[in-house]
């Protein structure tokens, strides 16, 4: 019999989610002998004919990384939909926007407009914008377009499966294959990691005090951080109440706090909306001014907290006038 | 508890109410049904005159049996209102009581809307939401809190006194905590009461004693309330008790103190005469105080100030050793389960009218004075004299001062046509005096009372509408000379006048009491805009307040009168009653809980919990609710950044439902 | 876009103790004010989830009313103090969003203010209209027509499940 067919592709991604495929080190050779690769265009040689050829569903799993933010990736995400049986979402891009969806605090033409000309890196003859179409040396060039909006996979195809993380580690992407494979897979649509919030398995948990209220915020490097202490309790901005573990803990472990990338528990429908709940409430001053003085710590609070889950959020993006009026004219 | 409850199918029973013309006047109540109809899970969906009566309950009992239904939403009046009535029908039918939501239509739509269109689509986007709603309720438990069969009572007025008194006569163990040092209110102060003119002094005074023999009431004067814990059924209340400087255990009242006292006569302002004679730093508030315990003021004491006095009260008192100048403020802890406040009213300061001449004309007095002028006990005792010590030939009464006016207060204060026609008649009789009274209405609507004013008029006292514009002594003619002149609008005559009087007296209004901020917060009650306490209902819930176990009678709730004062002590005191002999109360289940398994330990929720409701568990280092603990905020809810709190009847289902419904275009 | 006929909805969250109570008396004293809020009542405003007041911008309201007791008289002691910190800092956040000032409001209102809750809902429907419709369910459907399988949002969380339950109380 032969084995399972895996593709793997990324979207709108920094490669960090491929590297971490490839942090799998040797166990990737255990990967190996348990699957057949059939697409890599990161590592291997492979055309997108190769995937086109394929009758549909012939691919067991495509673990796609990436956002979904212009129209060739989500050509490429229809096509690997169709041709895969289990399409997961692979990272904090494909499963909640990731940090490419911080791109939805613009609208498509302020991003366009400052990338190719206002930005102050670009020379004066530099200052124009690509056409989607365009003729070089006789042939028709074409470019692909960019959406209006940043999404998350599963705001442009089905998804299976969701392995989140920035990126994903690799203990968990040994364990998500493992489970995929196995007799008796997760339903579909789950996340392939816990529900629970990382401050359960954070090792700075017990230094957590129950009565924490937060005279202001500070950003890590404003302060000495003790790398003992709950960094809350240090008044650091931590995502980890409002952010799902399965991570180990990792950038606590490197004495920075949780900045959110596994996204929200299965509860909650906006992970911003919650991290923003959950420390406000606690803020000590019982003023106007002196609740606006605590929360001048946070100077960016769409950036805190939606750092890797802005697409997937309520409100998804800049909704404002401006934004808005920009859709009369797609 | 665990109750295995299987929900099924989603079966809805649709009920609008039409409240007579109330909602149907203005929401089209059959269009409403007829919308709601199509509805997923919607099986039944009708309209009706009056949900609330018994044929209007009867229905959903009949369709919950016929059609198997097992959600039932009504769209009527607030749930504040009526919510329970249909929980009871929903119940009744053999459902339970929580698979039922309320629709507000008519205190939010049809009296608050005119446009019949939209208050029709106002009225389906709300039912709508109720309906998406009611699909995620699940069945609960009410839970029952048991009462503390103690009753705190707050003020010693005649409302304080009565309640009081009604409780411990029904074996209720009370505790009377009155502020000044003897309890009594401003009632003491009178000398008769309208309309049937007997004396104050006989009324009040058995009343007081009783209090003082009662053997179930604990009276502790000159102490107030600092501290409420709790909630109903299990109140703690931490009570402040000033130092009197005399042991109540062992004071008999003999008041032999007062006499040797360094200070021969009396020389500070004496509050119970509101100034009009003079006491000592040691006294007794007046004759029949209860208790009869003497106080010393320590802000004129000689030895409580300076250390250095020949302590000749000290030496009167000789072996009862009653008193005791290291006394301290104590903090005393009680129990109790029930709370009722009656701590009255204070009076309009007459200074804030400067045209009338208060303070300015030692004549002008306020009537409160002249109670105290009139009362045989008084400072003068019992003759109505001016400050010259001449009787008055002539005396006016202003009424409405500080009341019914946009500049000062707009209520009316409800005791001052009365009680200055009292005092006018006490003023005729002791002094045959003539006597005016200038009034924008007689206001005269309690039992006896329009036979009063009758009684006035035919004792020859003179009625003048209008307001006065300005009291002054300067003389225009001779006859005003010496005099006080009144310049008022004879409004019935349309003519401008000028009475020449020797004194005028200002009926004052009531207003609430200084602190009555402070206490309502102290108490979680709500206030009026014009500070009065806000009780639940003005007609179904006139003496309980929006916190349970709370109850509040006499003239903190309003002006009144005594009767009605009593009826409103004895309401509350039966109010009490009845949750201490069922002996526990219902509580709605709304509070929150934690999913274990879902809890991370983050701690976030326990600083935010006013009743330290929600504990870390030491051995799963997860968070847990005291469900007897919580009162269903839904605070932790909405912080818990995992979304692991949840919260009995309003679930984050049920609410995002509620959104969703409200929202959909019609 | 929007027809002439556009008329501002307002999802408003209001207390049981103080808010709601307030708005039952402005009903008992038959004040009359705009149809265009919707009330949605919750015991405090301490349990006004902020994932709420975007869901219910994100479901077609143009504009969010929030009703809590004054500080200081929370039923539930400091619930209402909670409220306004978060409330304050939701403010900055939906700036970023782009979202007006006037779209989100935050008023104490106490029992007795029955007028308050007229004067306050009038004020915001007439300080609406300048702004227009926001209808971000039109239009997250139209950003949606720009791929092929675009998902619509849907505000609640999940279906109502015919479940067998088993409560605990
Ligand atoms: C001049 C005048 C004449 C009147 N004549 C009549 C009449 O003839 N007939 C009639 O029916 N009505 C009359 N009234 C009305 C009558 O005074 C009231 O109806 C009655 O006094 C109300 O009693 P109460 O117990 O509610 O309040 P109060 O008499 O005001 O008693 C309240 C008590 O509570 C105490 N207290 C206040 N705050 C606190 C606190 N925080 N802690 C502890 N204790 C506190 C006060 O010291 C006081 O003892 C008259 C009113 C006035 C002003
Ligand atoms: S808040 Fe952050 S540092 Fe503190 S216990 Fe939770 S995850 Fe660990
Ligand atoms: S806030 Fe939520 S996750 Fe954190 S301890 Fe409380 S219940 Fe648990
Ligand atoms: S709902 Fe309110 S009272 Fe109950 S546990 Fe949470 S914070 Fe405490
Ligand atoms: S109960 Fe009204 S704001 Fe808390």
């Amino acid at each position: 019999m032969s084995k399972p067919k895996i593709a793997f592709y990324w979207c709108a991604a920094c490669g960090g989610c491929e590297e971490a495929v490839v942090d799998l080190a040797e166990d990737i050779l255990g990967v190996l002998d348990a699957v057949d690769i059939v697409f890599w265009p990161v590592a291997m040689d492979f055309k997108k004919s190769d995937i086109t050829a394929l009758p549909d569903g012939a691919l067991f799993a495509t673990l796609l990384n990436g956002a979904i933010r212009s129209s060739e990736q989500e050509e490429m995400a229809q096509l690997l939909r169709r041709k895969s049986q289990h399409l997961i979402a692979y990272g904090a891009c494909a499963c909640h926007g990731g940090v490419p969806g911080l791109a939805n605090q613009f609208s498509r033409e302020q991003l366009l407009r400052f990338v190719y000309e206002e930005a102050p890196t670009l020379g004066e003859d530099g200052r124009s914008r690509p056409q989607l179409e365009s003729e070089a040396n006789g042939h028709e060039l074409e470019l692909p377009r960019l959406h209006q909006a940043v999404r998350a996979l599963d705001q442009v195809v089905p998804v299976d499966y969701y392995v989140p993380g920035c990126p994903p580690t690799p203990k968990l992407t040994q364990e998500a294959l493992a489970m995929l494979l196995s007799s008796n897979p997760p339903p579909r649509g789950s996340v392939l990691a816990p529900d629970t919030a990382l401050c359960d398995e954070c090792p700075r948990k017990s230094s957590k005090p129950s009565d924490l209220s937060f005279a202001g915020f500070r950003r890590p490097h404003e302060i000495l951080l003790d790398p003992e202490k709950c960094l809350l309790a240090q008044g650091v901005v931590c995502c980890g109440p409002g952010t799902r573990g399965g991570c180990g803990a990792l950038c606590v472990g490197g004495n920075m706090p949780c900045s959110g990338c596994f996204g929200p528990t299965s509860r909650v429908r906006d992970q911003g909306a919650k991290l923003l709940s959950s420390l406000c409430a606690n803020i000590a001053a019982k003023d106007e001014a002196g609740i606006n003085l605590a929360l001048d710590g946070i100077p960016d609070p769409l950036g805190t907290f939606y750092r890797y889950a802005l697409p997937h959020s309520i409100l998804q993006r800049n909704v404002s006038q401006a934004a808005r009026a920009e859709t009369l004219s797609l | 508890m665990k109750t295995n409850l299987t929900n099924g199918d989603i079966r809805i029973g649709f009920y609008i109410c039409h409240c007579g013309h109330n909602i149907g006047g203005v929401v089209d109540c059959t269009a409403v049904a007829h919308e709601i109809t199509g509805l997923p899970g919607v099986v039944v969906s009708r309209d009706y005159k009056y949900m609330c009566s018994d044929p209007g309950q009867e229905l959903i009992r009949n369709d919950i049996r016929e059609h198997a239904l097992n959600r039932i939403v009504v769209a009527s009046c607030s749930p504040l209102l009526h919510e329970h009535t249909f929980r009871n029908a929903v119940e009744a039918g053999g459902l339970n009581r929580y698979f039922f939501q309320m629709v507000n239509i008519r205190e939010h739509d049809s009296w608050v809307h005119t446009d019949h269109a939209k208050a029709t689509t106002k009225a389906v986007a709300l039912a709508r939401a109720a309906v998406l709603r009611v699909r995620f309720h699940r069945a609960l438990e009410t839970t029952r809190v048991a009462i503390h069969p103690d009753v705190l009572v707050v003020g010693g007025g005649i409302s304080g006194i009565h309640a009081a008194l009604t409780l411990a006569n029904a074996g209720k163990k009370v505790y009377l905590v009155e502020r000044d040092p003897s309890i009594g209110g401003h009632m003491a102060k009178f000398d008769k009461t309208f309309p049937t003119l007997d004396c104050a002094a006989c009324i009040l005074t058995p009343k007081m004693s009783a209090v003082r023999a009662n053997k179930n009431i604990k009276l502790w004067t000159y102490s107030e309330v600092a501290k409420v814990d709790g909630y109903v059924g299990n109140y703690t209340v931490t009570v402040r008790r000033k130092p009197r400087y005399v042991n109540e255990e062992l004071c008999i009242g003999c008041q032999e103190c007062i006499e040797a006292c360094v200070f021969k006569e009396g020389k500070y302002p004496d509050e119970f005469n509101v100034g009009l004679s003079k006491r000592k730093p040691i006294y007794i508030p007046f004759p029949q105080a209860v208790p009869q315990v003497v106080v010393i003021d320590p802000e004129r004491c000689l030895q409580l100030k300076s250390g250095r006095c020949k302590k000749t009260c000290v030496e009167a008192c000789a072996d009862r050793q009653a008193i005791d100048f290291t006394q301290k403020e104590e903090m005393a802890e009680i129990k109790v389960g029930n709370i009722i406040v009656a701590t009255g009213f204070k009076l309009f300061d007459a200074k804030r009218i400067p045209q009338y001449g208060y303070g300015l004309y030692p004549n002008v007095v306020t009537s409160i004075e002249l109670e105290r002028l009139v009362t045989s006990s008084g400072p003068t005792g019992g003759e109505i004299i001016m400050r010259d010590g001449r009787t008055p030939q002539s005396v006016a009464f202003v009424l409405c001062v500080g009341s019914r006016d946009f500049r000062t207060n707009r209520w009316c204060s409800r005791t001052c046509c009365m009680h200055s026609m009292k005092l006018a008649q006490l003023v005729r009789e002791h002094t045959g005096a003539d006597v005016t009274v200038f009034y924008l209405d007689i206001r005269a609507p309690g039992k006896g009372c329009e036979e009063f004013y009758d009684k006035s008029l035919k004792d020859g006292i003179q009625f003048v509408r209008g307001r006065v514009a300005e009291v002054t002594d300067w003389a225009l003619t001779p006859e005003e000379e010496g005099k006080l002149v009144i310049r008022a609008e004879d409004t019935l005559a349309g003519v401008v006048r000028r009475i020449p009087v020797d004194m005028i007296v200002l009926a004052v209004g009531m207003e609430p009491q200084a602190d009555s901020q402070a206490v309502r917060r102290l108490f979680n009650m709500s206030c009026g805009s014009e500070g009065w306490f806000l009780e639940k209902h003005p007609k179904l819930a006139p003496v309980s307040t929006f916190t349970d176990g709370v109850f509040i009678a006499g003239c903190c709730q309003g002006p009144k009168d005594i009767p009605d004062s009593i009826a409103q002590a004895g309401a509350a005191a039966a109010e009490a009653m009845a949750l201490i002999d069922r002996g526990y109360i219902e509580q709605e289940p709304n509070t929150a809980y934690v999913v274990e398994e879902d809890c991370s330990g983050c701690k976030s929720c326990l600083p935010l919990c006013p009743y330290t409701a929600i504990t870390l568990d030491g051995t799963t280092q997860k968070a847990t609710i005291n469900a007897a603990l919580c009162k269903g905020c839904g605070t932790c809810v909405a912080a818990c950044p995992s979304g692991s709190i949840r919260q009995h009847l309003f679930e984050d289902d049920e609410i995002f439902s509620e959104i969703e419904g409200v929202l959909t275009h019609a | 876009m929007h027809d002439a006929n556009w008329e501002p909805r307002i999802v408003a969250f209001f207390c049981n103790w103080c808010t709601y109570t307030a708005a039952d008396l402005a009903g008992v004293s038959r004040l009359k004010y705009a149809p265009n809020v919707r009330i949605v009542r919750l015991m405090c405003s301490g349990r006004v989830d902020p994932q709420f007041i975007l869901a219910a911008l994100a479901g077609g309201a143009d504009g969010v009313l929030i009703g809590g007791c004054h500080i200081g008289d929370c039923h539930y002691v400091e619930g209402n103090l909670k409220t306004l910190r978060r409330f304050q800092m939701l403010k900055r956040m939906l700036a970023e969003f782009g979202i007006e000032d006037q779209r989100v409001r935050l008023e104490w209102i106490s029992a007795s203010e029955g007028d308050k809750v007229r004067s306050v809902i009038n004020e915001m429907v007439e300080q609406l209209r300048p702004l227009g419709a926001l209808a971000l369910r039109e239009q997250f459907k139209e950003w949606g027509r720009e791929v092929a399988d675009g998902q619509p949002v849907s505000v609640a969380l999940g279906e109502a499940k015919q479940e067998t339950e088993v409560a605990h109380v």
